[in-house]
């Protein structure tokens, strides 16, 4: 009983049904392990063990009547942005410090509603701001494969877990590449879905026409049944798209033979690591092997304009959605004063971290009088571009190839002083967030004993696409079988 | 794009948003050179193209328009930093 914590969702799932253990047994575990490794990586915000029991006790309870779906019983940890009832929520921010919901996320119910068990709230770059979990205000989650490198952000604390076992799994948010990019810093199966797709309902608005929820897990099996639970129409949230929930898991098919699969070109980036080109070109021809058609040079030609569109449109939407951090309904709030204004200026000036207000200031400035035009207009137009690159390429592929960052984890300190440095961490997975399509980030080798990520990018709601490129390149490949070694 | 000291303070007033002396002369800095980086953006030939709001194409989303129950009042206030009789108490706004 005490291996448990390495287990994936769907091995977990048969034994709770077998009654080889109980939820109670398998949570008590992975708990017991978290808090014994948690000082060294420092994935979660809070641990929540209280409350883990008692929804493993009413798992069992479940699991006895017969109701035993995929997830239930089964231990997660939530990016702390994700509003828990009566559970502090901080996103990563002084500003939410003491915020304890008065109600569920959409995702969270979605999970209790099947029995799900959260151990804990993951550690994150504050208001998923950056890629590091270096903007967290309250600490910086280590990556399990390298303790002084950083495991990627924003939802670095959910991806530190799962690569180092300490859940079965994690759920994530990707404004911009903040489920992909953590997950390939940390050699683990990362899904950001089409917008629309997973309900943003108690999520903590970033940039609302980018933002969007997705799995953390251990294997691409477990990717697809986590999007079964989430998945789906949500009339709280009118961005989500009311087309029926397919079984995520009927996709996960070894055979790719004749999938058509381009690599584009732009992705391959200068200055990348010349080790994660190499293992890109390397799984590009691991999929060639297994029957794709791998097409390369493929050109998307409006990227090279993505990450400065990206650091337009996501400020400019943050800076109108983070304006609700005024001291007055909930949340930090400076009262040395008897001045209203006063009050509100202090507050977001003591509650929010450096990055937070700098994306404030690149917004505010974006949309302001005089610059609207030339920067959040032309951005918004620049973002057709990008898109239509993306429809012109799924008419002629099923799925596109890319590295899901052009290196692997860097270490802790290295970027944190130059913020255009950091931003390029994320150059791979952006545009797919502009162009609003579904991504998936599987491990796919290692370099310099770190792990490398493999993006696919499909078209609007074709995850099951991705999820089937991604599991027959899984299971012909040995990486998501490797672990870092904690002890 | 340089930024002037006068713009920094400008824009953190717009934004409400307290700025120290050291913050605006970081920020003039910071801010300048991620702008001049985005000057690319001039490059790209957008011509007659329709901004991209949203990147779905969904329309107006409607709804009924049906009574539901609403979040508790003391829940709700729970979080709030003060508050008086069911409402929210904020420092007089006119001085």
């Amino acid at each position: 009983m005490n291996d448990l914590h390495h287990l994936t969702i769907h091995e977990s799932h048969t034994l709770l049904k077998e009654k080889k253990f109980s939820s109670v047994e398998l949570t008590r575990a992975v708990l017991k392990y978290l808090e014994s490794i948690d000082g060294k990586i420092r994935a979660c915000m809070r641990i929540t063990a209280e409350q883990a029991m008692a929804s493993a006790a009413a798992a069992d309870k479940a699991i006895a009547e017969g109701r035993c779906s995929p997830l239930t019983g089964v231990p997660a940890i939530i990016k702390d942005n994700m509003c828990t009832r009566g559970i502090t929520t901080t996103c990563g921010s002084k500003m939410l410090e003491n915020f304890v919901p008065p109600y569920n996320a959409h995702v969270i119910e979605k999970l209790n509603s099947v029995n799900a068990v959260m151990v804990g709230k993951a550690n994150m770059d504050e208001f998923a701001m950056g890629s590091s979990t270096e903007n967290s205000a309250f600490f910086t989650t280590h990556n399990p494969w390298k303790l002084d490198c950083v495991p990627g952000g924003s939802s670095g604390g959910s991806a530190a877990a799962v690569a180092a076992d300490a859940c079965i799994y994690a759920l994530g948010s990707d404004t911009g590449g903040s489920i992909r990019q953590p997950a390939g810093f940390c050699g683990v199966v990362g899904l950001k879905p089409t917008y629309g797709r997973v309900s943003r309902y108690g999520l903590v608005a970033f940039a609302s026409s980018l933002d969007q929820i997705g799995p953390l897990a251990k294997d691409v099996t477990d990717a697809a049944l986590i999007m079964n639970v989430i998945s789906g129409h949500d009339k709280r949230d009118s961005t989500t798209v009311p087309l029926e929930v397919p079984d995520y898991t009927r996709a996960l098919k070894t055979d790719i033979k004749g999938l058509k699969v381009g690599v584009p070109r732009e992705y391959l980036v200068e200055g990348m690591q010349p080790a994660v080109r190499k293992a890109i070109e390397t799984a590009a021809k691991k999929l060639a092997e297994l029957g794709a058609l791998v097409e390369w040079n493929v050109s998307l030609p409006n990227t090279r304009y993505g990450l400065a569109a990206y650091y337009i449109l996501a400020p400019s939407e943050a800076s109108a959605n983070l304006a609700r951090y005024d001291g007055v309904k909930y949340g930090y709030s400076y009262r040395e004063t008897t001045s209203m204004w006063e009050s509100m200026e202090k507050t977001k000036q003591f509650g929010f971290g450096a990055e937070v207000k700098r994306r404030i200031m690149l917004g505010t400035y974006a949309l302001s009088a005089g610059y609207y035009d030339a920067y959040y207009l032309k951005a918004q137009k620049v973002r057709t571009l990008i898109k239509r690159d993306f429809d012109r390429a799924f008419e002629k592929y099923d799925v596109l190839v890319t590295p899901t960052s052009p290196t692997v984890a860097f270490q802790i300190g290295e970027k944190s002083d130059d913020p255009l440095q950091m931003y390029l961490s994320d150059i791979c997975t952006l545009p797919i967030n502009i162009a609003g399509v579904p991504a998936i980030s599987i491990p796919a080798g290692f370099a310099d004993g770190l792990p490398v990520g493999m993006q696919f990018i499909g078209k609007h709601f074709g995850e099951e696409t991705l999820l089937r490129a991604a599991f027959a390149y899984e299971q012909a490949t040995p990486w998501h079988k490797q672990k870092p070694s904690l002890a | 794009m340089k930024l002037t000291d006068e713009e920094v303070r400008h824009i953190a007033l717009l934004a409400r948003l307290g700025i120290s002396d050291a913050e605006v002369e970081k920020f003039r800095n910071q801010l300048s050179n991620i702008l001049e980086n985005f000057d690319i953006l001039s490059q790209a030939d957008t011509e007659g193209l329709p901004p991209t709001a949203q990147s779905i194409a969904l329309e107006n989303i409607y709804r009924p328009d049906e009574a539901g129950p609403s979040l508790p009042v003391d829940d709700v206030l729970a979080n709030a930093p003060d508050c008086e009789e069911n409402c929210f108490k904020v420092n007089a706004v006119l001085e």
